[in-house]
């Protein structure tokens, strides 16, 4: 078994126009920056795009805003130093936002993953982000329904994976990044190191490569927040 | 009623005196992050940030900067021995599990039935959520530190929340730069003020009813 693959620009060839693609990170931790500058080049548009943040200055995720390659974000916070290329799409109608509580966020993704359907959270009840929703006492406390989360693909910043894909990551940059293996279709993943099988201790594999389809290695990869305070623009 | 009210870190300071040794803690983004720096002595809370780590510590020196190792308001942080990583579901089972002891969030108004509004002030704009409206159903116990009033002079403590709502009834204590109230059974209870202003002065800037079941103790603090 071998699912590590040549570049960054063979991995998201297979994207097609309307997909549902989930990013990881969580602020510049963790963002898989290579993976989706070749998104970008690469050029599928109507994308759905599920990730904490809808993007920052000029580059990664708000890059592929400002290309129009988005639809829709589904996030839970659209805001950040410089939020222009989503403020100005979402304001001019350009792009729909479906805004969801972080932690509901990660759940949902995670039932994805797991194969639930359907779950009942505290968080939201009463408030406008309930709208819609079905309601249910459990022990007397009233929760709200939320439904799973699934992406045709996931693209994931990892630290070491091997070829059987199983992943570690870099301290906060692990964030989303495990849940959205589980809950993709299709998992592509930019590990800044491929070890040999069993270099990974067992014990510490965060991600099992059950979860995992394709890998490929960027050595040194481009941190977001220092390309933010560059000021970089892509392409 | 006279310009006298804590400061920001005042503010803070009083808040952190409520917080146990041992104690596991989600300070909101900006100004509750103040709490993490009057600690009392001997007593040492462990932080929990959304994005995954129980036990960080303070910023480091400009230039020290890893960008993989950020707080939930994307700033860095350093780790303390003993800290943990953990991706974001097992962070917000944390959360909404109820295994933090204490989450101190930043208001714009809170009702006297513990109904929370920080997270929009309405319809304009972009909106963001983060992970406010899980916060406020997690911890044991949720505590907001704000001013008194707005900018304008504007009660913040109120019958009912105009600006849309975080969370309902999940409120039990307010510190405010003039008064330590808390929320009991639907109505603000007085538990502290600062001595230099009457009871008369305070309910002027408070839109609801402020109870009092016990003598109120002055609000004293250290100067910051």
């Amino acid at each position: 078994m071998d699912k590590t693959i040549q570049n960054a620009a063979k991995a998201v060839a297979q994207i097609p126009d309307g997909a549902v693609v989930m990013i990881g990170g969580f602020g510049g931790a963790g963002a898989p920056v290579e993976l989706i500058h070749a998104l970008i080049d690469h050029g599928a548009k109507d994308l759905t795009v599920i990730n904490n943040n809808a993007g920052n200055g000029r580059i990664g995720i708000a890059a592929m805003i400002d290309a129009g390659l988005v639809a829709k974000m589904v996030c839970s916070f659209p805001r950040s130093s410089d939020p222009r290329a989503f403020n100005e799409k979402y304001l001019s109608g350009q792009i729909a936002l479906e805004l969801v509580p972080q932690g509901t966020l990660a759940e949902r993704i995670r039932a994805g993953g797991a194969g639930i359907p359907a779950f009942y959270t505290p968080t939201g009840v009463g408030t406008e982000l309930a709208t819609g929703k079905p309601t249910a006492e459990f022990d007397g406390r009233p929760f709200l329904q939320e439904r799973w989360l699934r992406a045709d693909f996931a693209l994931i910043k990892a630290e070491h994976a091997d070829r059987h894909g199983n992943l570690t990551y870099n301290k906060t940059g692990r964030n989303f990044n495990p849940l959205m293996c589980a809950a993709a279709e299709t998992t592509i993943v930019q590990a800044s190191k491929i070890v040999d099988l069993g270099a990974i201790n067992p014990e510490h594999v965060v991600t099992p490569g059950l979860f995992v389809d394709h890998v490929v290695e960027i050595p040194n990869p481009q941190q977001e927040e220092l390309l933010i305070r560059a000021e970089a623009v892509y392409p | 009623m006279t310009d006298i009210k804590l400061s920001n870190a005042q503010i803070a300071w009083r808040a952190a005196q409520d917080i146990t040794d041992g104690a596991y803690v989600n300070l909101g983004i900006g100004f509750p992050e103040m709490v993490a720096q009057y600690q009392p002595p001997g007593r040492q809370a462990i932080f929990h940030t959304e994005n995954g780590i129980l036990d960080f510590g303070p910023s480091p020196a400009p230039g020290e900067e890893d960008w993989d190792l950020i707080n939930a308001g994307k700033r860095a942080v350093t780790l303390n021995p003993g800290a943990a990583f953990f991706h974001h579901a097992d962070s917000f089972a944390m959360v909404r599990g109820g295994h933090l002891d204490v989450a101190i969030l930043g208001a714009y108004q809170v009702a006297q039935n513990g109904d929370l509004a920080n997270w929009r002030v309405g319809d304009k704009g972009v909106p963001a959520v983060g992970g406010a409206m899980d916060l406020v159903h997690g911890a044991k116990r949720v505590a907001v530190i704000t001013d008194h009033v707005t900018k304008k002079g504007a009660p913040k403590l109120v019958e009912t929340c105009a600006f849309p709502l975080t969370g309902l009834a999940c409120v039990t204590r307010v510190y405010t730069s003039l008064a330590v109230v808390d929320i009991e059974d639907g109505r603000f209870v007085l538990r502290e003020k600062l001595p230099q202003i009457s009871l008369a002065e305070l309910q002027n800037v408070t839109a609801a009813q402020l109870h009092v079941t016990d003598p109120v103790t002055d609000l004293i603090t250290p100067d910051l």
